[in-house]
């Protein structure tokens, strides 16, 4: 591949929102992809479904809540983001308990997906 | 081949960060080329000159400051983690009243348009996480 073609990145969000500061690093990270126009797509797997949970209140801990700043993504013309369906379902959550729109992944779709990237960020 | 690499881990957990100069270092060897590193959330604390370790361990900072010297590897801290973490140079150490640079001079700190930019330019873009 040519370095100049534009690649399609995959970030892959894998920690609970607040049991460290990647989360929300690799949420920065995201946000950043979209102000400067990458092709890319938000995959949120295992204990990083934890950071779509609705309702989140981070104010006693002192720390911004993630589910909020994560609403702001589709301002940056991302469409869609991509969840593992069986870690939903591990955490007894449901589309209707995330903040954002998702399209949901089984374990086919997911190998698929991960292969298709051309580079994968893996948070 | 040309790479990009982001670590995400300190140097003092897990051995992450230290395979991934390791690779940095076969990468080169190998004749392939480091397009740059880039350091997100702990793994910006691999930049510390403060840190002290036992002489009876690995220096963890070597292998990155002669990635630098004798490669001219570029090697970013994002900016934000930086900060938060103490690693600061003497521009943000001014900035910021503190008493001191922390980061060793082969590291620059910058935002995170520098992973996006060198990763949009490499064939891979490898994450050294825990």
């Amino acid at each position: 591949m040519s370095a100049a073609e534009k690649k399609r990145s995959l970030v892959v969000m894998r920690q609970s929102p607040y049991g460290g500061s990647l989360a929300r690093a690799s949420v920065d990270l995201a946000l950043a992809m979209g102000a400067f126009e990458q092709n890319y797509d938000l995959l949120f797997m295992g204990a990083g479904v934890l950071q779509l949970v609705t309702g989140q209140d981070s104010q006693k801990i002192g720390a911004k809540n993630i589910g909020r700043i994560l609403t702001s993504l589709p301002l940056y013309d991302m469409e869609s983001v991509y969840v593992d369906a069986a870690a939903l379902d591990r955490y007894g959550l449901n589309e209707a308990d995330l903040v954002l729109p998702v399209s949901l992944l089984d374990e086919s779709g997911l190998r698929s997906f991960l292969n298709d990237a051309d580079h994968l960020v893996g948070c | 081949m040309n790479y990009t690499l982001l670590v995400l881990s300190s140097p003092t957990s897990g051995h992450s960060a230290q395979t991934a100069a390791k690779f940095a270092h076969s990468v080169i060897a190998r004749g392939h080329s480091i397009e740059r590193i880039f350091f997100l959330d702990e793994g910006t604390t691999n930049g510390s000159r403060a840190a002290v370790f036992p002489q009876d361990e690995a220096d963890k900072l070597q292998p990155w400051t002669l990635l630098a010297d004798e490669h001219g590897v570029e090697l970013v801290l994002c900016i934000a983690s930086a900060l938060k973490h103490g690693m600061l140079d003497e521009t943000e150490a001014d900035r910021y009243a503190r008493a001191g640079a922390t980061v060793h001079p082969a590291f620059i700190i910058s935002g995170l348009g520098q992973l996006i930019d060198a990763a949009s330019n490499s064939d891979r873009l490898m994450t050294f996480g825990d």
